[in-house]
């Protein structure tokens, strides 16, 4: 057993709201993703998607704030950010097949060493797609939160994805709960490691060979 | 021209055994609740139903297109996710209902295809996927895609805030998403709205569902608190 210690749901959330650029538009999938929308660092102005229809993902809701016709994932209720807007499926998947998203964070059963995805079904499950195959292929950036291994401890980071892929090449970086990993032409690049976890401890838990970048850090969540 | 529906009882009487139905809603926002009710109750059976999930189980108690499935009153679910609905999953298994799994973006532009006249389009959604078996082809700008075909209904039930006589329809927040297009796609789209106003009240610069698109009208009798 490592002496690291895992970052939780929301630790790994938090991290992966650090890598938001001022101005862009980010949609969130359902779970880990959502998170995302309530960890954006101070002084960055980002606008939050959800493919149900709305764009401007504010705080969740509480109280007498809660409307019952303003739900996020998981049956949250939201408020909206000034600025917002509400609109159709059809609108919201226009937004994301049109190519005007900049970022998606999404889940995964599998990551490739390539950056394929496999997020959608699993053996004696019926396909749960949901908005996944819409939105990997068009948004200019592709994150993955999710733990690292499977809750038997099996490697999520593969070298081939056995489950049926959502997409090709469509990930750009992992963000898990021992590890910061990007996908890039040379494979899959090491970056950050959870305090006190080792670069050998996150490679054991990989079925791929991982680069460890020479400027190779622990997780941090100052920004 | 009458529009309006007394109850949605009798805005459902007509919806016949093994009739394709759109049912608008994500999750628990905008649910047409009242009409699933009355369909529920006429005890309609072996229905086509599309909708993105098959309705919501939540501590147990199954809710909109739950109701229907619980009772296994649908013999074919077209959608995009299976919500965890552990009836419908049941049934799929033992195969008692059967499931077409669309990508949600394509179903929603399908839909949309079917109320606009649009005879298919093609999409790179999907084109790299298990999901595109069986699926036409075509290399557009040197990119895959298939082609995808429209998803008309003989009823769409879609729930509104607010609506007028006419049929003009005002959504609120996310409790718009599936609704402003199966309205489009129904060949008798029945509307249930939590205010029935009257004609010329509405804002004509914010109607989301222009009247055209509705045939009946009714103020649902019941909304419950879910969130």
């Amino acid at each position: 057993m490592s002496a690291g210690s895992r970052l939780t749901e929301d630790q790994i959330a938090q991290r992966a709201a650090m890598e938001i650029r001022d101005g862009e538009v980010v949609n969130v999938g359902a779970g880990m993703p959502f998170l995302v929308s309530q960890y954006v660092p101070p002084g960055i102005f980002a606008m939050f998607h959800i493919e149900h229809g709305i764009l401007g993902v504010g705080k969740v809701a509480g109280g007498e704030q809660i409307d019952p016709d303003l739900l996020g994932l998981g049956r949250r209720p939201l408020i909206p950010v000034p600025g917002a807007s509400c609109f159709s499926s059809a609108e919201a998947f226009a937004m994301l097949r049109g190519g005007h998203v900049d970022l998606s964070v999404l889940g995964a059963y599998q990551v490739s060493e390539e950056g394929d995805l496999a997020n959608w079904i699993v053996p004696g499950q019926p396909s749960g797609v949901g908005g996944a195959m819409d939105i990997v292929k068009n948004v200019k950036r592709l994150f993955i939160t999710m733990t690292h291994t499977t809750k038997k401890g099996e490697p999520k980071i593969v070298k081939r994805c056995s489950l049926p892929l959502t997409g090709a090449r469509v990930v750009h970086k992992i963000f898990t709960d021992i590890a910061v990993i990007e996908v890039t032409p040379k494979g899959l690049v090491l970056e950050e490691v959870a305090p006190g976890f080792t670069p050998e401890e996150v490679q054991a838990a990989t079925e791929p060979r991982l680069i460890i970048s020479p400027e190779l850090k622990e997780i941090s969540l100052q920004s | 021209m009458n529009k309006v529906f007394a109850s949605s009882r009798e805005a459902v009487a007509d919806v016949f055994d093994g009739a394709t139905i759109l049912f608008g809603g994500w999750g628990l926002a905008g649910n047409p609740t009242n009409l699933i009710r009355a369909l529920f109750e006429k005890g309609v059976k072996d229905i086509v139903a599309i909708s993105n999930n098959p309705g919501t189980i939540h501590n147990g108690i199954p809710y909109d297109l739950a109701t229907l499935i619980r009772e296994k009153r649908v013999r074919k679910f077209i959608g995009s996710y299976h919500g965890w609905n552990q009836d419908f999953i049941e049934q799929w298994r033992t195969g008692e209902i059967e499931f077409e799994c669309s990508p949600q973006g394509t179903m929603a532009e399908r839909i949309r295809a079917a109320g606009a006249g649009i005879g298919g389009f093609y999409t790179t959604t999907g084109a790299d996927t298990d999901l595109a078996a069986g699926k036409e082809r075509k290399i557009i700008n040197g990119v895959e895609h298939v082609l995808e075909l429209p998803l008309p209904a003989d009823f769409a039930f879609v729930k509104a805030k607010r609506g007028d006589p006419w049929g003009n329809l005002i959504y609120r927040y996310t409790a718009q998403n599936f609704n402003s297009i199966m309205a489009m796609a129904g060949k008798v789209t029945i509307a249930e709205v939590e205010e029935l106003v009257e004609l010329g009240s509405l804002d004509v610069n914010h109607i989301h569902t222009p009247g055209i698109y509705v045939q009946r009208i009714v103020k649902g009798e019941e909304y419950e608190r879910r969130v």
